[in-house]
């Protein structure tokens, strides 16, 4: 009670969207939790992108409580009572040719996907923004080299460099993310070259230059962090493109090998039947889909938000 | 470079020598890019071809090979010398249209190349025609019709270009029209009662049966294309009509336009012969970057629809491990790529006067 009396004394109830959104922030950490909420309050109003976001974290928690959510084995089926059964309420999505059940063999897919997403997110991102900014920031002959660099593989069919790599490292799971990693980079490092452009005159890298600053440390700590927020919105929209991508490559029997429940390889396995069994195909696809349209609708709410300037 | 007022252009025209340097020098750096772009295009695929691979004798001879035969193939392949000069050797080879011999089909791969490019030119082609004559009326209208049901339309089906995985969308495409429905052909390029009496001439088969006047077969073969040309078509749609729809967006929203229409001028005159014109510049680089986005988009699908174009040539190599048909494969749809690229560019400057050097 008596906290309640004292905030009604207070001369002015301050909320937390008062203090996020205050004109004159008190401190550095006020000033950019401000900006991260008005940020999020321009991605909140966006719906779609909100469906967008759930069904991304809807994958998130499917992952991690793969084991949990399955409701059978996703390795081990049942070859004399289970196989090739159509959709039913014991099998949502019915089973495979070895009995196995297609829904379960899903949610422990999302694991692969995840895993994937996350690391040639990890892996191509920062490869972008250094050459990116390197270039952007140095000029000249480093610029030139680096972006003719960047144009070249640019200028390369993506999906069939990653198959070529592929086809020479061995197929695999690892070795499919490697490939598309090399192959996504460029887009990264235009942009970032860009955004490095458009700052490297700003007083305040001159400030940093007077006050001597190494090269090295004025790309890392100044620069790159001003590129990192339109990076982000260009790998969440390509997010789409890597899931379609690995997909294709396990669809090719190139990318996790059996009997990993992949999604791409999922479909390749129902693709034997599909003309008479329809669903084991059906399924995984549509799983690569809703996934892949959910980053899309997330990529581009994240772009109105963070980014208004590109927005219509 | 860019010349925009016409005083200023009359006074530079006059001197000849200086627009004959300026034009070498664009010429000279556009030949200087083309060399550029494929020396790194081979680059890589001598990498992955050489480099990667631990041995690449043993990759031919076998671990089973006595000493002198691995030294005798070591010598053949050029592998005793150093990198450089075996990227050269390498260069020259290529230059000469010599990807080696393929593992799997025991011709040289050029060959095999040029019996099956023709049908995934043919597919993309026709997918190309599909995408660019429905989508770019499509975008315009969209554009038009700002938030009406055909700019939702083109916005819905832009997503779903974007996120639908393309060979997955092929087999339910084959299950509902094939099998279900039995509206179209299936799997392959022609039936097998015709395939014998088609002499192949141009490789184009819907070419071929209509020069022999074998219309049957020409019905056959266009029932066998019709699906998976339809599906390549939606994905370039998908990427043209939105692309289409933004630069409509854009021109519409141009001085000229007000112009126009205080002129008195048709609406419909001034959406198709003044603004659409005007857009047309940048997307004719789209309707190039998704023609060459159809022949890779074709691996996935001629796989999918058994095809026997390069795509599932690729992938038949990828899957018996034949690098050599393998890399040749990527070089040849690396180079259609990069070709196009250029042709794009070459196109906007021929197309948008201002870009153009005076």
């Amino acid at each position: 009670m008596t906290d309640i009396a004292k905030a009604k004394q207070a001369p002015r109830p301050e909320t937390l969207h008062d203090w996020l959104m205050a004109e004159r922030p008190q401190s550095r950490r006020q000033a950019a939790l401000g900006r991260a909420y008005g940020a999020w309050r321009i991605f909140a109003r966006n719906r779609l992108a909100m469906v967008g976001l759930a069904i991304v974290l809807m994958l998130v928690l499917v992952a991690v409580f793969a084991d949990l959510l399955a409701p059978y084995s996703p390795y081990i089926g049942d070859l004399r009572t289970t196989r090739l059964l159509p959709p039913s309420s014991a099998h949502w999505f019915g089973t495979d040719d070895q009995g196995r059940d297609i829904l379960s063999r899903i949610i422990h897919g999302s694991r692969i996907t995840l895993y994937v997403v996350v690391l040639v997110a990890v892996l191509a991102a920062p490869i972008g923004l250094v050459v990116g900014t390197v270039a952007g920031y140095l000029g000249g002959w480093a610029d030139a080299v680096l972006m003719r660099i960047t144009d070249i593989f640019l200028a390369f069919p993506r999906l069939i460099l990653a198959l070529a790599f592929v086809a020479a490292l061995g197929p695999g799971i690892g070795n499919a993310v490697i490939a598309i990693a090399i192959t996504s980079w460029p887009p990264y490092a235009r942009i970032a070259r860009a955004e490095t452009l458009t700052i490297r005159q700003a007083d305040y890298i001159a400030a940093v230059q007077l006050i001597g600053a190494s090269r090295w440390r004025i790309v890392l700590r100044h620069i790159m962090p001003l590129c990192v927020s339109s990076v982000i919105v260009r790998v969440t929209l390509d997010m789409a493109g890597i899931i379609l991508t690995a997909a294709g490559l396990g669809f090719l029997g190139l990318g996790a090998q059996p009997p990993m429940p992949e999604w791409g390889a999922l479909i390749a396995n129902g693709r034997l039947y599909v003309l008479d069994q329809w669903w084991v195909a059906a399924a995984p696809g549509a799983a690569i889909f809703l996934v892949s349209l959910a980053f899309n609708l997330l990529g581009d709410g994240l772009r109105d938000a963070l980014d208004p300037k590109a927005a219509k | 470079m860019l010349v925009l007022n016409p005083a200023v252009q009359a006074q530079t025209a006059p001197q000849s020598g200086a627009r004959l340097r300026r034009v070498l020098w664009r010429v000279g750096k556009f030949l200087m890019v083309i060399v550029l772009t494929y020396l790194g295009l081979l680059a890589v695929t001598f990498f992955i071809g050489r480099v990667i691979p631990i041995d690449p004798v043993l990759a031919v001879v076998g671990d089973r090979a006595p000493e002198h035969v691995v030294a005798r193939v070591r010598e053949e392949m050029g592998l005793n010398k150093p990198l450089w000069h075996q990227f050269y050797i390498y260069l020259d080879k290529v230059a000469q249209g010599d990807f080696g011999t393929s593992v799997l089909t025991s011709n040289p791969v050029m060959t095999d190349i040029r019996r099956t490019f023709p049908a995934t030119i043919e597919l993309a082609t026709l997918g190309i025609l599909i995408g660019a004559g429905l989508g770019v009326p499509l975008g315009v209208w969209a554009a038009v019709r700002r938030g009406g049901w055909v700019d939702q339309l083109v916005r819905v089906m832009g997503l779903i270009g974007y996120s639908v995985p393309i060979f997955w969308l092929g087999l339910m495409g084959l299950v509902l029209f094939y099998a279900k429905l039995g509206w179209v052909g299936g799997p392959g390029r022609i039936d097998v009662t015709y395939e014998f009496s088609v002499t192949l001439e141009s490789g184009f088969l819907l070419l071929d049966t209509a020069r022999q006047g074998q219309w049957d077969a020409f019905r056959n073969v266009l029932s066998h294309l019709i699906l998976p040309a339809s599906l390549l078509g939606y994905f370039s749609l998908a990427y043209i009509s939105r692309m289409t729809r933004s630069f409509m967006l854009h021109e519409l929203s141009q001085e000229y336009v007000v112009a126009a229409r205080a002129k008195g001028l048709s609406e419909a005159r001034i959406i198709w012969r003044h603004a659409l014109r005007n857009a047309m510049v940048p997307l004719v680089t789209v309707i190039a970057l998704s023609y060459a986005g159809l022949l890779e988009g074709s691996v996935l699908t001629e796989t999918v629809f058994a095809w026997p174009g390069l795509g599932l040539y690729i992938t038949n190599s990828l899957q018996n491990a034949d690098m050599n048909a393998v890399l040749g494969g990527t070089i040849i749809v690396g180079s259609v790529f990069i070709g196009l690229n250029l042709l794009s560019d070459l196109l906007y400057q021929w197309l948008d006067p201002r870009t153009r050097a005076p």
